[in-house]
């Protein structure tokens, strides 16, 4: 038995994501095969290679996969598929954009988010927000999973020595383009793997109010983010949101504020470590799973833990 | 053109679901269901597509239980032409469901398939790419922005670094992320006239479709719950706590 890691990389580098992926695919125990695709890619599949518990690292190196697109990225895992018997994805955009496409070209099912390993053929997922996880066996030749990266602690990125290899390309698809990207530049760390996190919700009013946590996380190392509420005002844009249907975050600490805790924000963070929520409303359903509430006028209490913090 | 938007009926997102006794799954009778969120702003966008003068019909598809015609009434209220419910009392993978939808999509010819991105329930994010990868029909997912010139469509999608646009040709499959639109509500004479519009039931054998499966639901479980923790009286006491008891800061 044998697993394929789609590797996710960005200006040279692998992305942490695919880190946490590798820990999921020891964790199933077979050997591990990762594909590096993209374009002059040579660097990011040295890297693969030195990541431990990697035996082999397959480099396709074309213009195809330059922006990720799935159509092309799931026909040159399908044409590696061979005796792979698991095939891993990060549940990131880009992965959940491609693991159904490899799961309906090779006719399997996809295995989506697990959190946990249970065994080669039995794995945990959240349904429902996270309100319900499912115990769920595939009986597939091939298991085509996307893991969520805050269940698994990313493996060093050194101690391997895998054997690299080029494969071809299994060309470009000509109904799609990419067009172009509209990135966000933060020299704050990135929200899924930031050891903090500070969100703000509704509560906030409006998207300068924002600066008041910026200036906090500027202090803790943080990254920024926010509730749906937050993101559908305006406040900020789509990458920041955190929750069932944006990005499920787990830091060392959260600090919520005047976020008011609804089903779906919950179930993008409430496996963050420790947790505190700042609200006016004392009966916000957050402070429920805080570990810290404090209840108090976001507008006083945050000027005066940014000050606190310079102590 | 026609266009195909996939309604799928899921306990209601406001409803907490609660995990049955015998663990088989989450307890759906006696709660309220309705059209699942990401459907309802599929369905929007697609009569926003057809009110433009871009195409000539929406036709609703639902895959599940007899009651799912509910829910293509929802979309029929709110705009949609048709309805299609291919009918079984089976909770049917998103491979199978994507399957069936081709069996549609050969029939039907649509130059446009709209599904939401993900369902609320099963959380799964499969359909609409797996639609893709079998029909062959390029796939435009977490859509934010549709712009249509003629058998060229621009979609912004929202990534996890911010926005991306790419380009697709017609036929395609997109899929609808929270900020594409803000849907309509229905409006009490067009219920009414929804329930005269066409709906055809189709039973899922009759599809001669392969819907089984190779994975199965061993048990599901209540997740862990976390426990209240303490409501502390000031910042100072936070900052306290944060420093010398968490120990994370």
């Amino acid at each position: 038995m044998s697993t394929l890691i789609l590797a996710e990389h960005e200006a040279g580098e692998l992305r942490p994501a695919t880190l946490s992926v590798v820990a999921a695919a020891a964790a199933i125990g077979n050997d591990i095969a990762m594909l590096v695709a993209g374009s002059n890619c040579a660097g990011v599949g040295e890297k693969a290679a030195a990541l431990p518990g990697v035996s082999k690292v397959l480099v396709a190196d074309d213009a195809a996969y330059e922006h990720e697109l799935a159509e092309n990225l799931s026909a040159l895992v399908v044409s590696v598929a061979g005796d792979y018997t698991h095939i891993l994805f990060a549940a990131t955009a880009a992965g959940k954009n491609v693991m159904p496409r490899v799961a309906a070209l090779l006719d399997v099912s996809g295995i989506s988010d697990i959190t946990e390993v249970k065994s080669a053929d039995t794995f945990i997922r959240p349904i429902y927000a996270g309100n319900a996880m499912a115990t769920v066996k595939s009986d597939d030749a091939k298991k085509i999973i996307t893991v969520r990266t805050t269940a698994f602690d990313a493996v060093s990125d050194t101690g391997g020595s895998a054997a690299v290899e080029s494969v071809a390309s299994a060309g470009a698809n000509d109904g799609v383009e990419f067009v172009g990207a509209e990135l966000s530049s933060s020299d704050r760390p990135e929200l899924t793997s930031a050891g903090i996190v500070v969100s703000g919700g509704r509560g906030m009013q409006n998207g300068e109010n924002f600066a008041m946590l910026d200036e906090i996380a500027l202090k803790l190392n943080a990254a920024v983010g926010a509730s749906r509420a937050a993101v559908d005002a305006g406040f900020v844009p789509n990458e920041y949101q955190v929750g069932q249907t944006g990005k499920v975050v787990a830091p060392d600490l959260y600090i919520a504020v005047g976020i008011s805790g609804a089903i779906q924000h919950l179930a993008g963070m409430k496996d963050s470590k420790v947790i505190v929520a700042i609200n006016k409303d004392e009966e916000a359903p957050i402070f429920q799973v805080a570990d810290y509430g404090l209840v108090a006028d976001l507008f006083d209490a945050v000027p005066e833990l940014s000050k606190a913090l310079d102590a | 053109m026609k266009i195909l938007v996939g309604v799928k009926r899921v306990l209601d997102y406001n409803v907490k679901a609660r995990v049955k006794a015998d663990k088989s799954g989450i307890e759906l009778a006696n709660v309220k269901m309705a059209m699942n969120p990401f459907d309802e702003i599929a369905v929007e966008e697609a009569l926003r597509i057809k009110e433009a003068g871009n195409a000539e019909e929406v036709i609703a598809v639902s895959i599940g239980p007899a009651k799912s015609e509910e829910t293509i009434r929802t979309a029929l209220a709110m705009g949609a032409d048709r309805g299609i419910l291919i009918q079984t009392d089976e909770l049917l993978e998103p491979l199978a469901v994507a399957k069936l939808l081709k069996h549609i999509v050969e029939k039907e010819q649509p130059g446009l398939v709209v599904l939401g991105k993900q369902a609320i329930d099963d959380d799964c994010n499969q359909t609409g790419q797996m639609l893709s990868a079998l029909t062959g029909m390029p796939q435009a997912t977490f859509a934010s922005k549709v712009e249509l010139d003629g058998d060229s469509i621009k979609v912004t999608r929202e990534v996890d670094s911010g926005l991306e646009s790419i380009r697709v040709k017609s036929p395609a499959v997109i899929t609808a992320d929270l900020r594409l639109n803000e849907p309509r509500y229905a409006k009490l004479p067009n219920i009414m006239k929804a329930k005269k519009k066409p709906l055809e039931v189709i039973e899922v054998a009759d599809t001669g479709v392969d819907v089984s499966s190779g994975l199965s639901v061993v048990e599901v479980n209540e997740p862990e719950q976390r426990q209240a923790g303490v409501i502390v009286g000031s910042v100072a006491e936070l900052v306290d706590k944060l420093r010398n008891e968490a120990k994370v800061i």
